[in-house]
């Protein structure tokens, strides 16, 4: 952050060859059709791998880490977490979460009509906590990326399946998200679908851009880079934006703020027929 | 030319300056120049600076990236004054462009950019 000094807040959208107006299943045809093109070896199924999705060599590598997966000790904190956590009622988890154990991610992220807002996983985690009397956890690492694996796991191979957006607020809300992802930002000027949608699988120094399609599948995710730097490696889904924003030297929104929440659900709907498939592991 | 302080304070108008700036340019020396190129080849590798390898490869750097053409043969197809527009403002050439705006987004500065003209003009 300190490194930052000259952090841009303004947004281009005028560059941007964006169409707000279209429809939400319409955006999620394009978006498939585009990947399948670009990608034509790709199986549709298999752009949940992210970048090893379309490069082999560094697929070899990395299933060869996920025989002994870095995060599956992580799997199992989140399960102990799940079932001994007692909040300051005397509650757990189980009161709030009932099925959790058939699979409970791909319930979210949904627009919540009643509230006007965006409900994802980890808001329903923190808010469980909160409502039985007990101090919320951070957002972006540490227990709450735990639980959130855990779940995951429960989730995974289940279909992506968020519901279409409908009426007035819930489109607005999936118009942040895909705004956001088109828009040019930061210092450096450049939008999510740079590098992930128009020049996915180019390489930018020497990191392979991967397809925004799948993107959200495998999250929280076990960087090797967030190892290095600093804990256990393990990270949310707005973590990983935070980074992404960072890197064109625009000023990060905070985890699980209305504008990352919308980001997740046009992000989320964006991958709607493939695969759950959480938690992965990454560079 | 009497610009006042307001208007250069838009992008617009800074791009003209630049512009300006350079027409006045005198010749360098020979040892001047080496120095501009020695320099603008730094600028142009440096990672907090132009990072031009994440996008470009370039002779002398290691891991380029593959986002835009490699940057070669700068002298038969360029003039200096494109390539510092260029580099200034990519956006005037193709208004989606992923190159970042170095000029009008100050992140590199005006005698920055025209040191990585020297460079890349030798590549
Ligand atoms: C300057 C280029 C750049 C921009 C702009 C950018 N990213 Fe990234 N992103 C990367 C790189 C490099 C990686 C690591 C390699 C990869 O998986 O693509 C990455 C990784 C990711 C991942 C993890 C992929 C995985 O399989 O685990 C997600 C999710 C992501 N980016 C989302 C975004 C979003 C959303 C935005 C916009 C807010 C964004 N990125 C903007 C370069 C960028
Ligand atoms: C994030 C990617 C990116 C970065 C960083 C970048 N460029 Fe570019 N550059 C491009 C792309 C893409 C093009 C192709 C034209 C376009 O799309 O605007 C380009 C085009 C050019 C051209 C025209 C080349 C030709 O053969 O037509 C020059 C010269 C150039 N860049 C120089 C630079 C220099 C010097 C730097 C660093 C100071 C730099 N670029 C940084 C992406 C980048």
């Amino acid at each position: 952050m300190k490194k930052l000094a000259a952090i841009f807040t303004a947004v281009v959208m005028l560059a941007s060859p964006f169409v707000a107006s279209a429809s939400p299943q319409q955006d999620l045809k394009d978006f498939r059709a585009f990947f399948k093109n670009k990608f034509p070896e790709t199986p549709m199924n298999d752009f949940i791998n992210g970048v090893y999705s379309i490069h082999k060599a560094s697929r070899e590598q990395w299933e060869a880490f996920e025989e002994f997966p870095s995060y599956e000790i992580y799997i199992d904190k989140g399960e102990a977490l799940f079932n001994d956590t007692k909040f300051a009622n005397g509650k757990g988890f189980k009161n709030c979460f009932p099925t959790a154990q058939k699979g409970i991610k791909g319930e979210y992220p949904y627009f919540d009509n009643k509230t006007g807002k965006v409900v994802t996983l980890e808001g329903d985690i923190n808010k469980c906590i909160t409502s039985n009397g007990s101090e919320k956890w951070g957002w972006k690492k540490g227990k709450m990326a735990y639980l959130s694996a855990y779940l995951a796991y429960q989730t995974r191979g289940q279909t992506i399946k968020v519901a279409t957006p409908k009426g007035e607020a819930a489109l607005a809300a999936y118009n942040v998200g895909k705004t956001h992802f088109y828009a040019k930002r930061g210092q450096l000027n450049m939008s999510c679908a740079d590098c992930h949608y128009y020049y996915s699988g180019n390489k930018i120094r020497a990191d392979i851009l991967s397809p925004a399609l799948g993107h959200v599948s495998h999250f929280p995710v076990y960087r090797n880079k967030w190892a290095k730097k600093s804990g256990d490696g393990m990270g949310t889904l707005h973590r990983r934006y935070g980074g992404c924003n960072k890197q064109v030297r625009a000023r990060p929104f905070k985890a699980q703020s209305a504008e990352y929440s919308a980001l997740e659900y046009f992000h989320t709907y964006m991958s709607n027929g493939l695969k759950w498939n959480g938690p992965g592991q990454r560079k | 030319m009497r610009i006042s302080a307001r208007i250069v304070n838009t992008a617009a108008s800074l791009a003209v300056l630049i512009g300006c700036l350079s027409l006045a340019t005198p010749a360098v020396s020979v040892a001047e120049n080496a120095d501009a190129v020695e320099a603008g080849k730094e600028i142009a590798f440096s990672k907090k600076k132009g990072n031009c390898l994440a996008c470009h490869d370039i002779k002398g750097g290691k891991l380029p990236g593959n986002i835009g053409p490699p940057l070669i043969a700068m002298k038969a197809r360029f003039k200096k004054e494109d390539l510092k527009n260029q580099i200034s403002d990519a956006r005037v050439k193709n208004k989606h462009t992923i190159m970042p705006p170095f000029g009008p987004h100050q992140i590199l500065k005006a005698d920055e950019i025209e040191k990585v003209v020297e460079f890349i003009y030798t590549l």
